[in-house]
């Protein structure tokens, strides 16, 4: 066990997905030292194996982290949830930035719109980059679920993402990480543009909390972990600093502010409360290779309907027929095809017409058996923000079960009646669209076994208007301690409907240059850098400046 | 493989057998096997490795297993008092059920309200991890070697360098109108 003396930087900035990366580049290459702390590895290109091993990649860069009834699904490595996830980047419906929640009041802040955000999302979509894909790139997965919402009188969307066409291969393999750097990770752009710009990025140390330095700035206290059992602390340390951007992830970032409460003072109430797992749900489709032939007219071209489950790049089609401003809301949704690896993407799926258990068993076997016909659809609803975060464990954001990526955290979530609701709604469009002439059966993942997942969680630390029910101003900044910004997923105040990497991006590019001003106030020389991120093609990591 | 953190005796074994085989069950692996129901065709969790998961480091179930290799046979106990059912003496009570009983009884300990529910949930997913992730071995050696799950699911196979490529993933073809509010970026609106 080390313990370094106190260092110091500019800024310091927690975490390093997209909520981290981009005021770690933009802040950097305005002139700050600035410095990443991000609590997983530092993995590259050639570590991201095709293996599903307990070890292997799989593992290393992904966390389960077990709630009471929310479970969340997330990044744990340098580039965050940018490296697992699979990287559909659409931008948020106009109507969702006027959501009143449970609450019955704006959820979002007065200057933040669809029309506001347009420029951001522009920045982004520059930097990583973000293609629309046509329906040559629609694998047959996605290509099922579009024919068959054609079949049912329905539109379909091929989903803009961030891959590179050509050196995509189509493996499936992306929650492990890209081997082929096809994903454009942050990997590839703001990381690696950070640290040409000095930026540090500091691996395996993960934050435990903040406190006052001795001359009103922050220390931000943090241990090092082991790289293979994330269990063991290796060592702690400090870093001063002016300025604090806090991008842990919506299930980290609440618990190292609650655990920084002692030191700074009290929280905002929403510190921790009104977290959102994105309307979240999935189900899975068992096709009729025969119906899939006969009724939508599929060929593979080798003679083979569809049988494609494991084939493609995530989720590449979506039914946005449900993203209609005059549905009121709690009945709004988008459906994605989308594949989920082994393991976590089996276990709570159930057996149409059981006789017995839904989810395991021998006729769950016998689904089990057809995996290469299976179809999975994901709901991204307007859920109620019904999570709240319990006291923080000892250390970290949960306590850690496994020597990596299971963990057991203390967020609890009780979904409403009108999250409920939103769910049945889209459990019965999806089966209305794949149940249609014999297509398929479908049966939503249970929900009795763990409760609710997301693999996007959010609105656990909020921007708006209203301090009562947001922990930050609409500059990001946390109410009643300046100097810290919260940048990440829980800064987004309620679920999108669609995919939320994009918003998050850019709303992290919209807060920079408030970021910016608050430095210079506390007397950090930066200035606000509009230029993009020199773009990589490899996510080796990059070389440290010389002097930095 | 992956290392062994607990050393179990065999009626350890044969009991965390019986609750993976009872989550995805497979064929006996032979005439004399008692763990394995032989509820299913085909190797189910057991030979797919779930108590080499189960006891592995880096699993972090194995300071827990001999608690619930206890807990389990107490409860098989207790389900069969009430359910009227004599246990036989000469293997674990858990193993003892049968498999509609021992399926009954895994219903009960993982539905919801159960206060044990998390343990046995976990319990659980290591087996159906066996099965169909085969992660006590590296995934190309557990194809090369037929593991069950992976083989039964029809995972497919890699390149010769051990990685994935689909070079054949698309219809290519228009398969449905697009929404009407699309904008040029692909977005809705």
């Amino acid at each position: 066990m080390t313990s370094n003396p106190s260092d110091s930087a500019d800024i310091v900035v927690i975490g390093s997905g997209f909520g981290g990366s981009i005021p770690a580049y933009r802040l950097a290459a305005g002139g700050a030292k600035v410095v990443v702390l991000e609590r997983g590895p530092w993995l590259t290109g050639q570590d991201f194996d095709h293996d599903l091993k307990f070890g292997s990649a799989s593992t290393r860069i992904f966390e389960f982290t077990m709630g009471d009834g929310m479970n969340v699904l997330g990044g744990n490595c340098v580039g965050g949830g940018s490296v697992v996830y699979f990287a559909a980047m659409p931008r948020a419906p106009r109507f969702t930035f006027d959501r009143q929640g449970l609450l019955g009041r704006p959820l979002w802040p007065g200057s933040v719109d669809r029309a506001a955000l347009d420029p951001w999302y522009d920045l982004v979509a520059e930097a990583l980059p973000i293609t629309r894909n046509d329906w040559d790139d629609v694998t047959f997965s996605g290509g099922l679920f579009a024919a068959a919402c054609a079949h049912a009188g329905r539109t379909a969307n091929p989903v803009p993402a961030a891959i590179d066409r050509d050196s995509c291969t189509n493996c499936n393999w992306m929650m492990s990480g890209c081997r082929f750097d096809a994903k454009r990770s942050l990997l590839l752009n703001y990381i690696p543009a950070a640290v040409s710009h000095g930026a540090q990025v500091r691996p395996l140390h993960e934050v435990q909390y903040i406190a006052r330095s001795d001359d009103g700035g922050y220390r931000v206290h943090y241990n090092t972990v082991d790289p293979i059992d994330y269990r063991v602390v290796t060592g702690s340390g400090t870093i001063d600093c002016r300025v604090v951007v806090v991008a842990a992830g919506a299930a980290a970032t609440p618990v190292i502010l609650q655990r920084s409460q002692d030191e700074l003072g009290p929280m905002p109430e929403a510190v921790g409360r009104y977290f959102s797992g994105n309307g979240e749900r999935l189900n899975t489709a068992i096709v009729d290779e025969n119906k899939a032939r006969a009724v939508l007219g599929l060929d593979r071209g080798d003679g083979v309907a569809y049988e494609g489950y494991q084939i493609g790049k995530g989720p590449v089609c979506a039914s946005w027929d449900r993203l209609d401003a005059n549905l009121p809301e709690f009945s709004r949704h988008s459906l994605e095809q989308l594949y989920f690896p082994p393991g976590f993407g089996t276990i709570l799926a159930q057996v149409p017409d059981a006789t017995g258990p839904t989810w395991f068993g021998a006729e769950k076997k016998e689904i089990l058996r057809r995996w290469r016909s299976w179809l999975t659809i994901f709901i991204m609803s307007e859920d109620g923000n019904e999570g709240v975060f319990g006291p923080p464990p000892p250390t970290g954001n949960a306590e850690r079960i496994s020597q990596q990526m299971l963990s057991r955290g203390a967020l609890r979530y009780r979904p409403s009646p009108e999250t409920r609701a939103g769910w049945a709604r889209a459990d019965a469009d999806i089966r209305d669209i794949l149940e249609r002439d014999g297509l398929a059966r479908v049966m939503p993942w249970t929900d009795e076994v763990i409760g609710a997942y997301t693999v996007h969680p959010l609105a656990s630390c909020r921007i708006g208007d209203d301090p009562a029910t947001s922990a930050l101003d609409d500059r990001h900044e946390l109410r009643g301690h300046p100097g810290i910004f919260v940048t990440d997923g829980s800064a987004v105040p309620a679920g999108l409907t669609v995919n939320p990497a994009f918003t998050i991006a850019a709303l992290a590019e919209r807060a920079v240059p408030g970021i910016v001003k608050s430095a210079l106030d506390r007397g950090v020389r930066v200035r606000y850098e509009a230029a993009p991120p020199a773009s990589a093609t490899s996510s080796s990591r990059p070389a440290i400046p010389v002097g930095a | 493989m992956l290392d062994i953190a607990i050393d179990l005796d065999a009626a350890q074994v044969m009991t965390l057998e019986a609750y993976a085989d009872t989550i995805i069950p497979g064929e006996r692996r032979g005439p004399q096997d008692r763990a394995v129901a032989g509820a299913a065709e085909g190797g189910g969790a057991v030979a797919s490795g779930a108590v080499d998961l189960m006891v592995s480091v880096e699993g972090g179930l194995a300071g827990l297993l001999e608690t619930l290799v206890d807990g389990l046979n107490d409860h098989a106990i207790g389900y069969a008092a009430r359910t009227g059912h004599h246990l036989d003496d000469g293997v674990p009570p858990f193993v003892a059920l049968s498999f509609a009983d021992r399926t009954a009884l895994t219903a009960e300990l993982t539905a919801p309200g159960h206060a044990e529910q998390d343990l046995w949930v976990s319990l659980a997913m290591f087996s159906v991890m066996a099965w169909d992730t085969g992660a006590a071995d590296h995934t190309t050696n557990a194809l090369a070697a037929g593991h069950p799950g992976l083989t039964q699911m029809g995972f497919g196979r890699p390149n010769p360098d051990g990685l994935w490529r689909f070079p054949e993933f698309s219809y290519r073809r228009v398969l449905a109108p697009l929404h009407p509010h699309t904008t040029p970026s692909g977005d809705p609106a």
